[in-house]
């Protein structure tokens, strides 16, 4: 087992640099630690100027994502020994603007995630005391999957259509489109719809899939994005049989 | 202050990389991703060639005869063997991935891949017996 593993990580300065460089650091290997672990060790004690984004280190929060030898990754749920005996390239996120190091700009993609409105939309909401709004575990099930999305980007990074179309709502966005539309308490699908079959809407989605390989949550905005699709179809389909029956 | 005379200090000045044209060799997903959408070509290939056939159909036997002599030459034979692979990479794909896009719930629970699977493909095969049935009946 060796002592130490070689980190060559992405460096952009924009005070000193008009591109993003690599710099490498020997940091000491343990089995225990994850590349978020020996990012934090170059902070600590190597060097002081490295920027990077984290939080919770329980891959929860979805702020520490980033590229590990190309793949979008959690880096706080990336182990070093899996990428024995390196080095083990870190980038920032593919298709973000880089603010600095290993730091993008989520700004598109927290506009889009707004957009596509993820909450319960009701068309009269209920008073207090006429209760809560009951769903069966049945119910439950058909959105839960989608409902685990923690916003880390990774499938944004893993997808070319976003790269090639960045207006392109993406995978996130839309798999919690598809995870308020399923739910039983949620009435506004027909307004999430008018948006998502727009043109940068659901069908930009050419189904590469890689969205649902990277997703560290098994959220599978693949799918999502799919059963969407067939619903806007059928959608369209009964509007043009049945003018009169789907307003 | 740096001597860079684009930076102002407190304010970001973003990297924007650009996407390669090779983005889709740089990941073997991509690279099948790519292949499968070009297998349309192919689909497109064989749809003119069945247009071809119909035509010849319609012109009377000696024109149909022709077609199935050229069909038989050399040329087209591997033009054939090449479009039918992608085909058949096609439809596989394709059907690979319909439980993704198919949920089917029977009683409240969600129906496993593998039987949405194993439904596509057996209609994959009834199909097909049914019209070689159709085409070898003499």
């Amino acid at each position: 087992m060796p002592s130490t593993v070689a980190l060559s990580v992405a460096r952009y300065r924009p005070e000193k640099e008009s591109e993003p460089t690599f710099q490498t650091y020997e940091v000491p290997y343990r089995k225990d630690w994850v590349v978020l672990d020996a990012l934090n060790h170059v902070k600590d004690t190597l060097d002081g100027s490295l920027s990077f984004r984290w939080s919770c280190r329980m891959g929860v929060c979805g702020s520490c994502g980033m590229k590990v030898n190309g793949t979008p990754k959690l880096t706080c749920a990336t182990f070093l020994s899996d990428y024995l005996p390196g080095p083990i390239r870190v980038e920032p996120l593919d298709y973000f603007p880089v603010v600095r190091d290993l730091v993008v700009d989520i700004t598109d993609f927290v506009r889009k995630l707004k957009q596509v409105k993820p909450w319960i939309i009701r068309k009269e909401e209920k008073t207090t005391g006429e209760g809560e709004y009951l769903q069966t575990p049945d119910q439950l099930d058909t959105y839960k999957q989608f409902s685990m999305c923690i916003n880390c980007m990774l499938c944004y990074s893993a997808c070319p259509i976003y790269g090639l179309e960045p207006g392109f709502i993406g995978p996130a966005a839309i798999a919690l489109a598809q995870r308020y539309n399923m739910d039983s308490r949620d009435e506004g699908s027909a307004e999430r719809l008018k948006l998502l079959s727009e043109h940068d809407g659901l069908w930009q989605c050419t189904f590469v899939g890689e969205c649902t390989k990277v997703c560290p949550k098994h959220v599978d905005p693949a799918g999502a994005i799919q059963q969407y699709k067939l619903t806007a179809a059928t959608h369209w389909v009964k509007s043009l049989l049945l003018p009169w029956g789907t307003r | 202050m740096s001597a860079d005379p684009h930076y102002t200090l407190y304010h970001p000045r973003w990297y924007r990389r650009r996407v390669s044209v090779w983005w889709w060799l740089k990941n073997p997903s991509y690279a099948r991703f790519v292949l499968r959408e070009l297998t349309s070509v192919f689909v497109a290939f064989f749809a003119v060639v069945y247009l071809w056939q119909l035509h010849a159909l319609v012109q009377g036997p000696e024109a149909y005869g022709q077609f199935l002599a050229r069909l038989r030459t050399p040329l087209f034979l591997a033009v054939n063997t090449v479009a039918f692979l992608f085909v058949l990479f096609h439809a596989i794909t394709w059907l690979n991935l319909t439980p993704k896009a198919m949920v089917v719930r029977l009683r409240g629970k969600r129906v496993p891949d593998w039987a949405i699977l194993g439904a596509n493909y057996a209609a994959w095969l009834v199909l097909s017996v049914a019209v070689a049935f159709v085409l070898l009946r003499r």
